[in-house]
């Protein structure tokens, strides 16, 4: 177990979320590896732009093809919505499209750190 | 750069005897995708319907490569040898967006349409590609980008027998990242199981 493993184990036992304590750097390299096949920054490919996520209403994005259910979800993209969309997709939004999940707690949060970092990089 | 040597296609009149089979024309891969889904095609229900936004995912993924392939074959930055190549991978790519399209009408989905070729131009910046390299190197981020994702939607197929096609997708893809890989002269993985890490 590495050592990222164990600081998100102890977060949760103190009741931090582990979201909150990602790492953007690594993000970055999961966001490259896992995420870009469907997703970019800047512009809607078979999923929608990402710069912006962090804060945005779903199903928001101009020019986007969400499905009903996203769009009609009333979610906004929080730190912890996010964690629970990327964790398990379709039991956030039932009807969704995505069929990517992220398992691992510690992928997710440095993913979101660094979707918030992005977020506020024009 | 290495020499790449494309195989010859099947003869036509084979292809066209396998894929006029039940009277509507498929690719001989679009049938050899959709066997062991025959009895899943046959009703519908709520997982069904996941499975289906999965494959139209996966659909909206071949569209984008086939544009992709077909704005570096347009370039005019490829060489004669990369262009049979290129044009190659596209035919997979096709092959792929086939058996997808006819396995999605079959479950009562409605496969999500390709966008014209000026907006995945836009989307991929296009206008930044400035020799074959470039190309090349868009093509194999895509490649492993297709790979990652098809591997990484397999736990969410309610159906063994799409999750097992996700798994050949992924494998043609691998082959396509791999010769493109070489191509542009980037060395081997570093580890095993890299790919869908």
């Amino acid at each position: 177990m590495n050592i990222r493993c164990v600081a998100a184990m102890l977060l949760t036992l103190s009741g931090v979320p582990v979201y909150a304590a990602g790492d953007a750097g690594r993000g970055a390299e999961l966001y490259e590896a896992r995420c870009t096949g469907c997703h970019s920054l800047d512009a809607n490919r078979v999923g929608p732009l990402h710069r912006g996520v962090v804060g945005r209403r779903a199903g928001s994005v101009t020019d986007f093809a969400y499905s009903p259910a996203l769009r009609k979800s009333k979610l906004t993209w929080t730190e912890a919505n996010l964690d629970r969309w990327l964790a398990n997709p379709e039991a956030l939004v039932p009807g969704q499209k995505m069929g990517y999940s992220v398992a691992e707690a510690v992928d997710r949060a440095d993913l979101i750190a660094y979707l918030r970092r992005e977020t506020s990089t024009p | 750069m290495s020499k790449i040597i494309v195989a010859q296609p099947a003869p036509l009149a084979r292809r066209n005897f396998l894929g006029q089979a039940g009277g509507v024309l498929l690719s001989a891969t679009a049938i050899s995708l959709m066997a062991g889904c025959e009895t899943m095609a046959q009703s519908s229900n709520k997982s069904e319907s996941q499975d289906v936004a999965i494959l139209n995912t996966a659909l909206g993924l071949e569209h984008e490569a086939i544009n992709a392939y077909q704005l570096g074959a347009e370039s005019g930055l490829l060489d004669k040898g990369v262009l049979d190549v290129a044009v190659k991978f596209q035919g997979d790519h096709k092959a792929h967006r086939d058996a997808l399209i006819a396995t999605i009408q079959k479950l009562g989905g409605k496969p999500v349409m390709e966008m014209k070729l000026g907006d995945y131009a836009k989307a991929l910046k296009a206008d930044t590609l400035k020799s074959q390299t470039d190309v090349l190197a868009l093509a194999a981020k895509l490649e492993m980008g297709a790979i990652n994702a098809y591997l990484g939607v397999i736990p969410a197929f309610k159906s063994g027998d799409l999750a097992k096609v996700s798994g050949r997708l992924a494998a043609d893809e691998t082959l396509h990242w791999t010769v493109l890989s070489q191509a542009l002269g980037r060395p081997l993985p570093g580890k095993a199981l890299s790919f869908g890490a």
